[in-house]
């Protein structure tokens, strides 16, 4: 597929997540996280860091992508975008070390399209992760996300409503991306 | 937690935001407005003589100042909010203080120089300077509430512009009760208000606008 092809692609998945398609969402997300992945691991070789910090950085720009999406405007193509708030979480990351760089979103873009270089390391290990949430925020993540339940599947498990699980849900993404914030 | 993982818990997230951050800005501009001139309505009035003065070109600047500041603010604002805010054309900010700088050149042509310190002065100061923040607050909140939403580029910028949407609002707003007209006295305390109000909040979203 060719490179504008593939932007355009992104822009209807995004469009499509937007009226709520979740397949169409999963799609996106992990396309693009194999070009940030390449891109977050090539800039911050320079600081000497590894994989697994690397990747921790991937999930930090997916979370914010998730939490912002609301700051893309649906009449413009996606990968633009992306690279913003890709760059900006870079240069922060780069700012907590002490560092100040400056990133062309151009080569942000360009660097978008690359494919996966394979796996994906696990990220600061699940403990860490989740023990800044509370036990019933932990209790869900774990459901959704690690053991793969949907949210009425984990609601009837917790014997919560499903209601009660999406704003548990909801909140411990915003405190995820709120502790990367915090971060050093 | 693995990446993939992480996608699977972001897709299931339902309640990740989806009306556009245009949207939000636009309502509570409009909604934080309708604050400010119920706080209005409660402490002040509109000033007798207000329709009268329609014909004085001096009570008129005050209102082509404030919301020719406004004006381009917003739509300041609402390239801000975003993580790629394009070019920003700051240049139309300037439109107004260029508007008030020919007022205050006329003034002091028109009045003997005598009359300048009193005009600068005017009647009340203090009720300006305190009233046009205490007019902006209702709307600062509103929107901040509204930016927290936001993906700036620089948090303290969005933070500086919000402020000026709102103060140049009040100022309008306190415009309407306020019987000194002069552009001396526009220039001078009006715009003490209005940046002390920008100052403030751009510290304010330096703080409260990171994500």
């Amino acid at each position: 597929m060719d490179r504008l092809q593939r932007e355009h692609e992104w822009t209807l998945l995004m469009r499509a997540a937007l009226q709520g398609d979740e397949p169409a969402y999963r799609r996106l997300l992990s396309s693009l996280s194999q070009g940030l992945r390449v891109i977050v691991r090539s800039r911050l070789q320079r600081l000497g860091s590894t994989p697994a910090e690397a990747e921790d950085v991937v999930q930090e720009i997916l979370l914010a992508l998730h939490l912002k999406r609301n700051t893309w405007d649906p009449q413009t193509q996606l990968a633009p975008w992306v690279a913003a708030i890709t760059r900006n979480k870079l240069v922060d990351t780069f700012r907590r070390r002490g560092h100040r760089e400056e990133i062309q979103i151009e080569s942000v873009i360009d660097s978008l399209q690359s494919d996966s270089i394979g796996d994906d390391t696990d990220a600061a290990d699940v403990e860490r992760m989740l023990r800044e949430l509370s036990p019933q925020q932990r209790d869900i993540v774990q459901s959704i996300a690690l053991e793969g339940r949907g949210t009425q599947e984990t609601a009837a498990k917790l014997r919560m409503t499903e209601v009660a699980v999406r704003v548990a849900l909801h909140r411990s993404l915003k405190a995820l991306a709120a502790r990367f914030r915090s971060d050093g | 937690m693995k990446t993939d993982q992480l996608i699977s818990a972001l897709s299931a997230d339902r309640l990740a935001p989806t009306r556009p951050i245009d949207r939000s800005i636009v309502i509570a501009l409009l909604g934080g407005s309708a604050l400010a001139a119920i706080v209005f309505a409660l402490l002040l009035n509109v000033r007798a003589n207000a329709v009268e003065s329609l014909g004085e070109w001096r009570f008129v600047m005050k209102f082509v100042v404030t919301l020719g500041l406004a004006l381009p603010a917003i739509s300041l604002l609402l390239r801000s909010a975003r993580p790629l805010p394009g070019r920003m054309p700051w240049g139309l900010l300037l439109i107004a203080p260029l508007i008030l700088g020919i007022g205050v050149a006329s003034e002091l042509l028109s009045m003997p120089s005598a009359a300048w310190s009193r005009r600068l002065m005017g009647h009340n100061t203090l009720y300006c300077l305190t009233l046009i923040p205490l007019l902006s607050i209702a709307p600062l909140v509103w929107v901040f509430a509204a930016m927290k939403r936001s993906a700036p580029e620089r948090p303290g910028v969005a933070g500086a512009v919000s402020g000026l949407v709102c103060s140049c609002i009040a100022a309008a707003l306190y415009a309407m009760h306020c019987s000194d007209d002069s552009p001396l006295f526009v220039a001078t305390w009006y715009v003490i208000a209005i940046g002390a109000v920008t100052l403030i909040a751009s510290c304010v979203g330096a703080r409260l606008l990171r994500w």
